[in-house]
């Protein structure tokens, strides 16, 4: 992928205006977020306790992040003990020069990549190819965007915003062996895919994943996916190098059997995905290195109310029920993470100083659907409304506020100031004038009533 | 510093003070009983797989008839002489398994003997896989306590499919196509 996602313009009011005037990407969205918002309430409702799991995960994750050192340290052993070697990086550079140093001492210029979430955030890919190194995602999705020289919009399906059709004319474009009557059935589109990459799965030395999960008890790792692709990437290459989230951890063996059920029924609303691959350490002859990625995850721990943006499990359900995903898509959200989960973590991770970042927060009606949807309970409406009020406001809005918190501080305040409003009823304008003009684009001014009602009480009481 | 320490350092900054929380485990576990085989049969099909129920007795006619003329791998440990050895000329491999699970029709390799090498198990287009009824456990917990951590696991639940185009399930991507699986009661 050449595009990238850092320093991207605009707001995501701005961005979501283009979104929703395209009535093929708000045709292409509602018919996938429906397709698997179905599919996963029909899955979810075949387990009675659900309930009792979801509780469950919340804990264990919470947990770990208490004790997310001693964790840590334990994994390292661990994975050390089973023959991996481990990497500790700060921050997006650091994490990918550790791992551009490790493909350059391999030797090779092109390595695969299992879809991942973490190496997207550090943009990888941008920083393999500085250094004459392909990397070639072999997700069909990713491979998708990758070959449209696109931005993935959803967390599992990067290529959610394209329909049958226009991934065909894609192919067609940028595949170089594919046939000109290819169609655009599904199965013939993914038979394109499989010939596309299969030669590369045999010849590549070099793998590059993220994980799932790891054990810190064990120094498993663990991969979900569907289509083989993850299985082929782990096995075949000489070489694994996975890049992981230090939050992406679970003390016990046991608790891969609460997130097991959580994850695939909340992600493809599956029982279960079609493969799912545990390693531990250096397997069959293979070299493995593990990079734990913190790149402001450390930050986000340190917020009360923020830190369970880190039980996030990457399941994207919350995207599939969220109404202002549903109509904007995820390109609006300008961060590998869209939706609700991308709005409290996206803030938290790269701060608020973009006009983008700051506007994310915002980007919610805060009806709660994620919060019902989401297997790990995270509040993301709270965590908004708290973002909210950590985001800067403007001079005006700031001052409006200030105001009004000393008016509405004080009975008497308040009774003379709505004494003075009811007298000057008539000459409010309909629209604020100004930098208050912000406030009413959005909203309409309430209607000041001819007597307030404290005043039409005290009447009415003497009487 | 190093970057290990200075991470450590931070995640314990980050929480100090912070209240422990206790892990409450009211989900079903350790579950018995039931008619496993036909769960686990119903399910497996619900993927789109070939399933059949046979008495042990009769599952060596059952693989002869599965296999037809298909060059097929056959792993150390399976039982059986011959077989095919290269993995990309290979028209199939033929393996036990470690657990299956009824609930979601998944079946668990943990390339012990007779399951051959995580390769031989993905890169030919066809798979057919011995299920012994005793090794069908009820659900996710059940397979999770049986399974050894120390070796590679690969868990399969129907062939190889994408949900990427428009969110609906097709088979055949990269893993085998056909997944073919033989209940021996």
């Amino acid at each position: 992928m050449s595009a990238t996602f850092l320093g991207m313009p605009g707001s995501f009011p701005e961005n979501s205006r283009e979104a929703v005037q395209n009535s093929q990407l708000r045709f292409n969205l509602r018919k996938a977020t429906h397709t698997i918002r179905d599919k996963r309430a029909s899955v979810v409702g075949e387990l009675p306790d659900w309930q009792e799991l979801r509780a469950a995960g919340k804990a264990i994750k919470d947990h770990t992040l208490r004790n997310l050192d001693r964790y840590l340290i334990q994994l390292e052993a661990a994975v050390t003990e089973a023959g991996g070697t481990v990497h500790w990086a700060r921050d997006a550079a650091e994490a990918n020069r550790i791992v551009t140093d490790l493909v350059k001492a391999t030797g090779e210029t092109e390595v695969v990549k299992v879809k991942s979430m973490a190496t997207q955030e550090i943009e990888l890919n941008q920083a393999l190819a500085e250094h004459g190194i392909t990397a070639y995602e072999t997700d069909l999705a990713e491979l998708i965007v990758q070959l449209g020289d696109d931005f993935p919009s959803h967390i599992l399906v990067p290529a959610i915003h394209r329909n049958r059709s226009e991934i065909r004319e894609i192919f067609l474009d940028k595949m170089p062996h594919v046939s000109a009557d290819l169609t655009d059935d599904p199965p013939a589109l993914t038979e394109a895919a499989r010939l596309h990459l299969r030669e590369r799965f045999l010849r590549s030395k070099v793998a590059i994943s993220g994980a799932n999960f790891m054990v810190a008890e064990t120094g498993t790792l663990v991969v979900l996916e569907s289509e083989g692709n993850g299985r082929m990437c782990l096995t075949l290459p000489e070489t694994l190098i996975s890049v992981v989230g230090i939050e992406k951890l679970l003390p016990s063996w046991r608790d891969l059997e609460v997130f097991l059920q959580l994850l695939p029924r909340s992600s493809t609303g599956e029982r279960m995905n079609p493969y799912t691959s545990m390693w531990t350490g250096a397997v069959e002859g293979q070299e493995f290195h593990l990079v734990l990625l913190d790149n402001g995850r450390t930050d986000v721990l340190a917020d009360e109310v923020g830190r369970q943006a880190l039980r996030c499990i990457r399941c994207s359900a919350c995207l599939n029920v969220c109404p202002v995903y549903e109509r904007a898509g995820g390109h609006a959200y300008g961060s590998v993470y869209p939706g609700p989960i991308g709005a409290i973590l996206t803030p938290q991770l790269r701060g608020m100083s973009s006009e983008l970042d700051a506007s994310l927060p915002f980007a919610s009606s805060l009806c709660g659907a994620c919060y019902e949807a989401c297997p790990v309970a995270i509040d993301i409406p709270e965590v908004l409304v708290d973002l909210r009020a950590k985001a800067p406001h403007a001079a005006a809005e700031k001052a409006g506020m200030k105001v009004a918190g000393w008016i509405l501080n004080d009975h008497e305040r308040l009774a003379r100031a709505q004494r003075a409003a009811t007298r000057v009823r008539k000459l409010v304008p309909k629209r604020l004038p100004g930098p208050l003009s912000a406030w009413t684009d959005t909203r309409d001014l309430p209607e000041i009533p001819e007597e307030s009602f404290r005043d039409w009480w005290e009447r009415n009481e003497r009487a | 510093m190093s970057a290990r320490e200075e991470i450590l350092a931070r995640v314990r900054k980050a929480v100090a003070g912070a209240g422990d929380v206790e892990i409450p485990r009211h989900y079903r576990a350790d579950r018995q009983g039931g008619d496993l085989v036909e769960l686990f049969a119903e399910r497996v099909d619900d993927y789109r797989a070939i399933v059949h129920v046979v008495p042990a007795a009769e599952v060596p006619g059952k693989i002869d008839e599965c296999l037809g003329e298909r060059r097929m791998i056959v792993p150390d440990g399976f039982g059986r002489e011959g077989g095919w050895h290269d993995v990309n000329t290979a028209d199939g491999v033929v393996t036990n398994c470690a657990v299956a699970i009824a609930e979601t029709g998944t079946i668990v390799l943990d390339h012990g003997p007779g399951q051959g090498t995580r390769a031989q198990t993905l890169v030919p287009d066809y798979h057919l896989c011995v299920v012994r009824a005793d090794q069908i456990v009820p659900g996710v917990p059940e397979a999770v306590a049986r399974l050894d951590p120390a070796r590679p696991l690969t868990w399969i639940s129907g062939p190889s499919a994408t949900s990427d185009i428009e969110l609906n399930r097709v088979e055949g991507v990269h893993g085998p196509r056909t997944l073919e699986v033989i209940i021996s009661t």
